[in-house]
């Protein structure tokens, strides 16, 4: 996260993309609820308003008890306070459920739009970013910059109020005295300046810690078979210990810098108290003012301790706040690399016609192309297959056509047309895909058959399990097809999962079919079964078949062999036996295998 | 996790706390010097007001001004002890809080490797997450500000009380009247608003589980084209969060402005009855000054404790969920992780492997069905044996049990005649080298994935690894090189590389017992014969136990096992099963004799 977020900003700055400033982001998110915060800011300030007339009631008492007063004023007065703190108990209900609530809506949005926003981003991101980052992101960020916009916002708002009328009172009491009191002031905007931008810096290292800590923890528990098997707890507690370790020493920082902040704030505002009682004190002596103003004017400077305070906080939870957007923002601004076109092609339906022209392809990040100059064709409704080493490339050829990862352009189309001028979710409808390592998800075998269609239609699951084999497995099952599984299937065995994958993409209604080594965990008796099924589905459709099976592949229209990213051969079964390359030694050694077994 | 109970008496918060507060103990020499600072602060805080009286008492009305130089001059050193106080007060405090979290952290870390593995078939990861990360770093205020509301508050209160009473008792007494109010108003907050922390924090939960799962299943969310569906999903959790949150700030925008309320109460009681005492019993002015300012800075820290209390009441939501996660009782298989790491047992020198019996072993993932019936066969040390069959029908399990990741309900399980449960479990595990079906890769190194944390292997020998199972070729050509770095779960390698690399992680180790399961199953076949061939070197003096579903994989092994409906149904060498004539034979007529005559056996099931 860390590394790749000042590039992209970056690279956004260089395509000339004005990036909106925080402060600017933050208010246009804020529009739709700018009647609220109105409303709740004036909440904020008529509580405010009101709990200040509070110290003006006691200085009309006491100034009236010092000459002789009677009980039935003594009364009013303390009606009048009562009144008072019952006005300002429903503004400062008002001000939360204004202010904290829009926090709260303001988060839930943001949040959404993060997801969303993730939602786009091409696989190649989810590459370089660990799962476990960015959930903290989607979290423990997205809290602080909760907080800012809530009780951040709120105490602001409130510092400001009793601040600016509280100085306002100091001034029409004694304007001289005001201004001792108020002479540590540069002294507090220097130190927020210099403490701010420095809790700024520590905030973030703090967020990019935990998010470290975060993904380590994810990877742990998504591993802990792994962990178990290899006896690596040691190892486990280890890396966690030092990445806590870590944390500790930035939250360590932190402190050291935000609890130097607070209490010297509280210092300048007890110096401006002090300046006030003694030189007040001395007025007072003197007789300039009168012992119940001075004892107002040290009220409210008791209250201008208070959002001196409240000013250290205000700081330090903007700080955060602002360090914490930041990263929200940094995923925000990422384009979607991969993306639908201005104006993106929509047709009806494909044929299913495929073809690859002289296509190299080099995944991000890595040094050698993984395919380079493929060429082929697939009419639609044929069938093609490929075979080939591991890390052949074959995976990557299935991966461009759904464009997971971007070919160059011109190099994939479908139906004539490239693939990148597609409207990318037309294109994926297109294709029904049984990816070679099944991802399934903690729902119900139904549900997880049905994932990629609108609705759930028992029968049309029950048809695709059939097809796919999973039907009798399913039927031992307690619930059968209402059986939940657990994260990534783990409730399943390797079979069932890859099987259920199969149903998954059967049950699309899609031209062209992608099948990824999807039988390699599946016994022999099964695969066959299966494959008699697939066979009739395509026929219906354009089918890509990657498999290291001889007895898989030689039904095809065409079987491509790969070799290190590029195709060495092309043909039929019967022709590519001829040849006697690569592909008659893989026959023959699976017909070895035959032999070995059978003598 | 069991669903936490409902109790939120005082009892149960008293032993949460209890529990908290002994994570405090290694510090208990901070917490001390913490508690004499805050104590120290309070006291000074308390000087400001008396301060003030003085002045006006002594200084202003007396038209003293020396004395009030004077007491400016106390006023300023009271300020800088406060600045020094306040400083020492939020480190030292702080620090305590945040070592406390990182050893809350440690201990839930370190518990979630000793947890069973049937515990993470049930609980999200997502879920568990929140409770290491999340739910300790709302502890976080609670311990900043724990300390100072229980000593430097609480002592305050007493302080001004003291005060107060020295002052006046009869005014402290109407004062006083209002506090069953602070009671009945604290009281009923606390209950409602637990609950509703506690709705928050599932919440929270859910939402990580949905972002941990849809996030690393991004991929197929995208070729699925489920992004609409799936953000409606999450909005709806997203507004579940949101609403508990709302409903807890209700109870705060009613329960603050409530306490307030009572605190106007009590000072309007003061100038009304205080008033009155000084027209006629002739108490000072100052005195009511004080007063009032005692009185104001009463129900501040009642007000900041309100606040407070309401951290408080989420913190008590986190640590129940941190509580019950370390309650959960660890695996009996689990390795103690506490205390100094054992010291390596050399692994000594087994020519021969070694030997594990299967002993009538039943098993049930859940109770009523049956996934291993009366499953017996006996692996002699150094024989290779294959088990195959159907999916589905039990070989994975088999070998989980082997690993006590589950514990089987009937029968036992031996390794060199000991059964499993007296077996130390890190010696064991360190014998046995696993091929796991589920390849995992960490983000890491290729070589710190092939070491897996086991210090003795040296690059070499982990190079060497690699090189058996012809993983080298590719790893030496990746950017980077045997240093390569490897991202979540091997993102940027090819199926087939992954599984080679997850090989050779087992091989490295060298163990007696090497199980494989499915280990070739998406690696080609010129590399997978490559392999077979440096098995059958490397298989010598192990045992070993093979699971494949192409017999090719399993050629010359020793005797082979076949698995149907977790019954074992056969067993063998091949010609025997041969000979047989059962299931054996009929999935390898199906494998060998071609896709051809396949329909015809299938018609024959
Ligand atoms: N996301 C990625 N980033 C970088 N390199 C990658 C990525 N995915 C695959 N590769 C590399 O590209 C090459 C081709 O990988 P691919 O997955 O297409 O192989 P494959 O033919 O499908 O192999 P297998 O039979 O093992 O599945 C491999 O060397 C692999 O390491
Ligand atoms: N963690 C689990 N919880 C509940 N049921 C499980 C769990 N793991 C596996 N099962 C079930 O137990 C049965 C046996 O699964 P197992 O993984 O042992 O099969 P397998 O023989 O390895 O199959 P394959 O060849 O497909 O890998 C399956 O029906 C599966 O659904
Ligand atoms: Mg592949
Ligand atoms: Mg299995």
């Amino acid at each position: 996260m860390t590394r790749a977020a000042p590039r992209t900003r970056a690279a956004a700055r260089e395509s000339g993309a004005a990036i909106p400033s925080p402060t600017d982001r933050l208010l246009h998110l804020a529009r739709p609820y700018r009647g609220g915060l109105f409303w709740g800011a004036l909440c904020v300030a008529s509580a405010n308003a009101i709990s200040l007339a509070q110290p003006q009631v006691l200085r009309l008492a006491v100034d009236d008890l010092y000459h002789g007063v009677n009980a039935a004023k003594l009364g009013r007065y303390a009606v009048i306070i009562f009144v008072i703190a019952v006005a300002a108990g429903v503004f400062k209900y008002a001000m939360r459920q204004w202010i904290i609530a829009i926090s709260r809506r303001l988060e839930f949005d943001l949040r959404n739009r993060l997801f969303e926003h993730l939602q786009t981003l091409p696989v190649p991101w989810f590459q370089s970013h660990r799962t476990g980052e960015i959930m903290s992101i989607a979290t423990n960020d997205m809290s602080a910059v909760r907080t800012m916009l809530g009780p951040g916002v709120m105490y602001a708002v409130n510092t400001l109020t009793v601040g600016v009328v509280s100085i306002g009172f100091m001034i029409a009491i004694s304007p001289r005295l005001t201004m001792y009191a108020l002479l540590p002031l540069p002294l507090v905007s220097f130190s927020v300046w210099f403490f701010g931008n420095r809790i700024h810096r520590r905030f973030e290292r703090v967020q990019e810690c935990f998010a470290r800590l975060s993904a380590h923890v994810q990877e742990n528990l998504g591993g802990m078979r792994v962990v178990r098997a290899f006896a690596a707890e040691r190892r486990e507690t280890g890396m966690f210990a030092e990445l806590n370790d870590a944390y500790l020493t930035d939250n360590l920082q932190l402190i050291r810098t935000s609890g130097f902040f607070s209490p010297s704030l509280a210092f300048f505002s007890g110096l401006g108290a002090l300046l006030a009682l003694w030189i007040g004190g001395r007025e007072a002596v003197a007789g300039h003012i009168t012992l119940g103003q001075f004892v107002a004017f040290t009220v409210y400077l008791g209250m201008l301790n208070w959002p001196m305070v409240a000013l250290g906080w205000v700081i330090n939870i903007f700080q955060r706040g602002l360090a914490s957007f930041r990263r929200i923002t940094d995923i925000l601004d990422e384009a979607p690399a991969i993306a639908s076109p201005p104006a993106a092609r929509r047709p009806d339906a494909a044929r299913g016609e495929l073809e690859f022209r002289s296509l190299t392809f080099t995944y991000p990040g890595a040094g050698e192309p993984a395919l380079h100059d493929v060429s082929f064709h697939v009419p639609a409704g044929s069938t093609v297959a490929l075979v080939g080493r591991t890390g052949s490339g074959k995976s990557t050829v299935l991966a461009l056509l759904p464009r997971l990862f971007d070919p160059p352009a011109g190099t994939v189309l479908l139906d004539g047309v490239d693939v990148r001028e597609y409207d990318l979710a037309w294109l994926r409808a297109q294709l029904a895909v049984v990816p070679q390592e099944p991802f399934l998800f903690s729902a119900t075998i139904a549900g997880n058959i049905a994932y990629g269609v609108p609705a759930e239609d028992a029968g049309a699951i029950r048809a695709a399990a059939r097809v796919a084999r999973l039907e009798e497995d399913v039927d031992r099952f307690p619930d059968d097809f209402a059986t939940r599984v657990g994260e990534r299937g783990i409730t399943l065995s390797g079979g069932q999962k890859q099987r259920a994958a199969i149903a998954r993409a059967l049950l699309r209604a899609a031209p062209v079919l992608l099948l990824d080594d999807c039988l390699s965990s599946v016994d022999t008796q099964t695969e066959e079964a299966i494959l008699e099924g697939l066979r009739q589905e395509m026929r219906r459709r354009t089918t890509l078949v990657v498999s290291h099976r001889v007895s898989t592949v030689r039904e095809a229209d065409v079987i491509l062999v790969f070799e290190e990213g590029t195709i060495v051969e092309r043909g039929r079964h019967e022709e590519l036996l001829a040849l006697d390359g690569r592909y008659a030694a893989l026959h023959r050694a699976q017909q070895l295998e035959e032999e070995i077994e059978a003598s | 996790m069991s669903e936490h109970d409902e109790e939120t008496g005082r009892a149960y918060d008293h032993r949460l706390m209890r529990r908290l507060t002994a994570y405090l103990h290694p510090y208990r020499m901070q917490v001390a010097f913490a508690i004499v600072v805050t104590l120290a602060q309070a006291a000074v805080q308390l000087t400001f007001p008396w301060l003030t009286k003085e002045a006006i008492d002594l200084g202003i009305r007396h038209r003293d001004t020396y004395t009030l130089d004077r007491i400016a001059l106390v006023y300023l050193t009271a300020l800088l002890a406060a600045f020094v106080l306040g400083y020492l007060q939020a480190q030292v405090m702080q620090r305590v809080g945040q070592n406390v979290m990182r050893d809350l952290r440690t201990a839930m870390f370190r518990h979630l490797q000793r947890l069973p593995v049937p515990f993470y078939d049930r609980n999200p990861i997502g879920r568990l997450m929140t409770r290491v990360t999340n739910d300790v770093d709302v502890l976080n205020e609670l311990f900043t500000s724990g300390v100072d509301a229980l000593f430097g508050d609480v002592f305050m209160l007493v302080g001004i009380v003291f005060a107060m009473a020295r002052l006046n008792v009869e005014l402290l007494a109407v004062t006083f009247s209002v506090l069953p109010l602070i009671f009945i108003v604290t009281l009923t907050f606390r209950a409602k608003v637990r609950r509703v922390f506690r709705e928050v924090r599932t919440q929270l939960a859910r939402m990580n589980a949905f972002l941990n799962e849809n996030l690393s299943g991004m991929s197929t969310v995208q070729l699925m084209g489920r992004e609409g569906r799936n953000a409606r999903q999450f909005r709806d959790i997203n507004a579940d969060h949101r609403d508990a949150n709302l409903l807890a700030n209700t109870y705060h925008a009613v329960f603050f402005p409530l306490l307030e309320l009572v605190s106007a109460i009590a000072l309007a009681l003061i100038i009304w009855y205080g008033g009155r005492q000084v027209m006629w019993t002739g108490i000072t002015l100052g005195t009511l000054v004080a007063f009032i300012q005692y009185t104001q800075r009463f129900f501040r820290p009642i007000s900041d404790l309100s606040e407070k209390y309401g951290i408080l009441q989420q913190a008590m939501a986190s640590s129940e969920r941190i509580f019950a996660l370390l309650d959960t009782p660890p695996d009996d298989a689990a390795l103690p992780l506490d205390g100094a790491p054992a010291p390596l047992p050399a692994p000594e020198p087994r020519p021969h492997g070694i030997r594990v019996e299967f002993d009538h072993v039943w098993f049930a993932y859940d109770a009523e069905h049956w996934v291993l019936q009366d499953v017996t066969f006996t692996l002699e040390p150094g024989e290779k044996l294959a088990l195959v069959g159907a999916t589905g029908s039990g070989k994975t399990t088999l070998t989980s049990l082997l690993l006590r990741f589950y514990t089987a309900q009937r029968g036992e399980i031996r390794v060199d005649g000991v059964p499993l449960g007296r077996w130390d479990p890190e010696a064991l595990r360190r014998r046995i080298g696993f091929v796991l079906q589920d390849v995992f890769l960490f983000s890491g190194t290729v070589l710190a994935n092939l070491r897996m944390g086991e210090e003795r292997l040296d690059d070499e020998t982990l190079r060497q690894a690699a090189r058996e199972v012809h993983a080298h070729a590719f790893v030496e050509r990746l950017p980077g090189g045997w240093d390569a770095p490897v991202r979540e779960r091997g993102a940027t390698l090819s199926a087939g590389q992954k599984q080679l690399l997850s090989f050779a992680r087992a091989l490295a180790r060298d163990p007696d017992l090497l199980v494989l399961d499915e280990a070739t199953s998406s690696v080609d076949t010129h590399t997978e014969r490559l392999i077979q061939t440096a098995l059958q070197r490397l298989m010598q003096g192990r045992t070993s136990l093979v699971i494949a579903h192409r017999l090719s994989t399993i050629q010359d092994v020793d005797r082979i096992v076949v698995l149907h409906h977790g019954r074992v149904r056969e067993a063998g060498t091949h010609a025997e099963l041969l000979a047989l004539g059962g299931l054996y034979t009929r999935l390898y007529q199906l494998q060998f004799l071609g896709a051809k005559s396949t329909a015809a056996v299938i018609q024959q099931e």
